[in-house]
């Protein structure tokens, strides 16, 4: 194995620099945060599937929906992020495009998971009958 | 391509040119994979749909109004079921990923039972989903 490291890294006596499985694991973590959060989201869909706006807005006004909520956003739109960020360097070779089309699928993971979380913030932080 | 010389055998090719010497065959693990991918695209949009009914919710009545409106049409509908089975498919699946991470369910009958098994959950999941939704009366 000593052959696969650069002969500046092995006077210098560097390893790896211990990100290279940074993705993977931050993969597997959303994933089993999702499980758990998901199943709580679809749960707590089928009782605002028929409900009206008051009663949505009501359900976020509970601190632990609000925040179980915002950990929904935060892990999906990171995980996204990362699933399309391997179909992306999967089928586009060309480092332009590829380049491109990582920052675009960044951009879109983090303003998608900003403007979701501060729009269930400001739904919980309102006062009750504020918006009626 | 050219021949093999005199005397040998003719060197194995890459079964993507064997195709229709039937090297090459769909497995249900190929399908669950690409399933996998499929269904995570999928959500990327469910996703997104996911920030729209916050932001809905954040503009007031009117605007949640307009969102449930959307939603509760019969394409919206659609929609929304088939991201239920992209739901359901994606998170079993990812659990079965999740075995493999931890070094199980590898042999190949394992495999492909496994596959079977996440498949009907997509399906069945929805199914049940929907079942409890048009029970509450939200449909």
């Amino acid at each position: 194995m000593a052959v696969v490291r650069s002969p500046l890294g092995r006077a210098r006596g560097m390893g790896s620099s211990k990100h290279g499985v940074g993705h993977f694991i931050a993969q597997r973590v959303t994933a089993i945060a999702l499980v758990l959060l998901v199943v709580w989201a679809l749960a707590a869909s089928l009782q605002l599937a028929h409900g009206d706006y008051d009663s949505a807005a009501t359900w976020l006004h509970s601190p632990v929906n609000a925040a179980l909520a915002s950990l929904l956003a935060f892990a999906a739109f990171w995980h996204m992020q990362l699933g399309m960020r391997t179909i992306i360097e999967d089928y586009f070779a060309k480092p332009g495009t590829k380049g491109l089309l990582l920052v675009v699928n960044v951009f879109i993971s983090w303003l998608g998971g900003a403007l979701t979380i501060l729009a269930i913030l400001k739904v919980a932080l309102t006062s009750s009958g504020m918006n009626v | 391509m050219a021949d093999a010389a005199p005397g040998l055998r003719p060197r194995p090719k890459s079964p993507s040119v064997e195709i229709d010497g039937g090297v090459w065959r769909w497995h249900l693990t190929m399908a669950a994979s690409i399933l996998h991918r499929a269904t995570g695209f999928g959500l990327y949009i469910g996703a997104l749909i996911f920030m729209l009914w916050a932001l809905a919710l954040a503009s007031g009545a009117d605007g949640y109004g307009a969102f449930t409106t959307l939603v509760g049409s019969i394409p919206g509908k659609v929609v929304l079921f088939g991201l239920t089975v992209c739901v359901f498919y994606h998170m079993a699946n990812g659990v079965r990923h999740l075995f493999w991470d931890a070094g199980y369910g590898f042999k190949p009958q394992t495999a492909t039972a496994t596959a079977w098994l996440v498949i009907a959950i997509g399906i069945v999941g929805a199914l049940g989903f929907w079942g409890l939704l048009f029970m509450a009366g939200a449909l």
